[in-house]
């Protein structure tokens, strides 16, 4: 397995396990800001915490204050270690860019298509600070 | 690739103070993101980021406070955490309420207006057709694209406040005409004309359209002569809290869709949905989440912040009566202003009407916890997100089933024929 993605928002190389989500998210009433839980009841991936893992997302939905939760999220310590994106998204991705203009540390962001996503789902990998995706 | 002006970068590079370096920053790194070639002027904004999640959302305003950023153009603000206009009780514990409270203060010291509605553009707040703003909160989004035609896209917390003081935002996306042609024809034709002409019809297409565009740009057809702009509010929020709408078209109703074949600007739709009755029960089964019980705690209505006519109508419906069932009516100062002026709003918080002011039941603590509750709730958008944020489990209903349910004491259902 060696897949290839595309660095949005640059940063150091990561390794963890990817939760992949299986249906797009709306961070703002998805995920509490406090925990990284995924709290949507109508979520498929309900009760998972997206802390410290690699988030893969195939889509984003709702709110405009994704952003914040997200910024909040990295505040707090329980951002993600890095996120997939199918798209840029200019709403979450903000979060990432605030924290960076706040000078705290900040994972980065790849865009990775959704059918490229599930193939890694539940795997420990690593990405490159290039994008590159292999087995940890 | 994103090319700044002279002026742009100078500003990025601190020429204005470190405040306006921060948010030119912020907005050219959006712009270089979602591959905008360039930085647009704008008329205005509209700020969802005064809404505390945290305290980072509190630390980032303070931030720019302290570089003395000013905003640059006319800003509304969405709805805050506190309630300093209104009334219900938020159990936001002491840390949280301070935060939220520097938070709002922090906005307000940017220039903002303190209007603290996500109804903006019904608080005396509507950019002219074809100009281009950023704007935040979803449904607020939705709106001015659509109802107003004014462009914008769905800008989130932080871009909204650094457009709002660079004057400027990334050209993309709904900002460029070719983007707003709708490319998905939904026909409601064949729905009965009663249903097509009912409040309690709009949050449910609104659902319906979130999930099929997603972040399509899609054109209805079938509405002609049975729209509100409150219903229309209502469609638009649902849509955009089901997906990630930004734009939709009415055919004959909105300002870019005189017919459908304009708003396709010519071209055969993509895709074409013709709606029946089984797409409208899916859907509605959708916005409940309570199941079969009779139990109701609390009611609340007013996402979008209701307007003064959708207070009329629920002063027609109480009908005098008082309730048994508290009533959450979430509306703005623009609303519960004149509602005091004219003597109104005494009487109807005497019958059990809780008015939340500057805020809403789904951002900030305000529903007492219970085990088990449930809500009833006539917004698309409450229904949506009151489970995740409130804990409180939904039934979705009418206005009038709403009043009905909070005077009984108890889940009260209309006879009503879904197709």
């Amino acid at each position: 397995m060696e897949l290839k993605a595309e660095p949005l928002l640059p940063g150091d190389a990561v390794s963890g396990a990817c939760l992949a989500l299986t249906a797009p998210i709306s961070f703002w009433g998805g995920v509490d800001p406090a925990s990284g839980t995924i709290i949507d009841a109508r979520h498929p991936e309900r009760g998972q915490n997206i802390a410290g893992r690699i988030l893969a997302l195939p889509g984003t939905i709702g709110s405009s204050s994704a952003s914040a939760v997200l910024l909040e999220l990295v505040h707090a310590g329980k951002a993600p270690a890095a996120l997939l994106v199918d798209a840029p998204d200019a709403i979450l991705l903000l979060g990432l860019v605030v924290a960076r203009e706040m000078g705290w540390p900040t994972p980065p962001a790849f865009r990775l298509p959704a059918a490229d996503q599930a193939a890694l789902a539940g795997r420990e990998i690593t990405i490159s600070k290039e994008g590159r995706i292999t087995p940890a | 690739m994103l090319e700044l002006t002279t002026d742009e970068r100078a500003i990025a590079a601190g020429s204005a103070g470190e405040g306006a370096a921060m948010a030119m920053r912020i907005v050219a790194e959006a712009a270089r993101l979602m591959g905008a070639p360039r930085l647009i002027p704008i008329a205005s904004a509209h700020i969802d980021g005064a809404l505390y999640h945290g305290d980072s959302g509190t630390l980032f305003a303070e931030k720019l406070v302290a570089g003395r950023a000013r905003v640059g153009v006319r800003a509304s603000l969405n709805v805050g955490s506190l309630a300093p206009a209104g009334c219900a009780a938020i159990r936001l514990p002491p840390h949280e309420r301070d935060m939220a409270r520097r938070m709002m203060r922090a906005y307000e010291a940017m220039g903002c207006e303190p209007s603290w509605t996500c109804a903006p553009y019904q608080a005396g707040h509507r950019p002219t057709q074809g100009s281009d703003v950023a704007w935040g909160e979803s449904n607020a989004v939705v709106f001015c694209n659509s109802v107003l035609g004014a462009r914008t896209n769905r800008y989130g917390d932080f871009l909204d406040i650094a457009c709002a003081i660079a004057g400027r935002a990334p050209d993309y996306g709904l900002h460029r005409p070719e983007n707003r042609i709708a490319t998905l024809l939904i026909d409601v034709g064949g729905l009965s004309r009663e249903l097509r002409s009912s409040d309690v019809f709009y949050p449910v297409l609104g659902t319906i359209l979130g999930r099929r565009a997603g972040s399509d740009v899609a054109v209805i057809d079938g509405l002609q002569s049975c729209t509100t702009e409150d219903r229309l509010k209502a469609l638009g929020a649902a849509a955009a809290s089901a997906g990630g709408v930004g734009l939709f078209h009415v055919a004959g109703v909105t300002p870019e869709a005189p017919d459908a074949a304009t708003a396709l600007a010519g071209s055969a739709p993509r895709e074409t949905i013709v709606l029946a009755p089984d797409d409208i029960a899916t859907a509605l089964a959708r916005l409940s989440t309570a199941g079969p019980t009779d139990r109701v705690d609390a009611v609340a209505i007013g996402s979008p912040h209701l307007s003064l006519a959708e207070i009329d109508e629920l002063e027609r419906l109480m009908a005098g009566r008082k309730l048994k069932l508290p009533l959450y009516a979430n509306t703005g100062r623009h609303v519960v202003g004149p509602l005091e002026a004219q003597g109104r709003r005494g009487a109807l918080e005497a019958a059990g009407v809780v008015f939340v002011v500057d805020t809403c039941v789904v951002v900030t603590p305000i529903l007492p916890e219970l085990e088990d509750a449930v809500l009833m709730t006539n917004s698309g958008k409450f229904a949506h997100y009151a489970p995740g944020n409130t804990g409180y489990a939904v039934s979705y209903g009418s206005l009038s089933e709403c009043v009905e349910s909070a005077v009984a004491g108890h889940l009260v259902r209309e006879t009503r024929a879904w197709s």
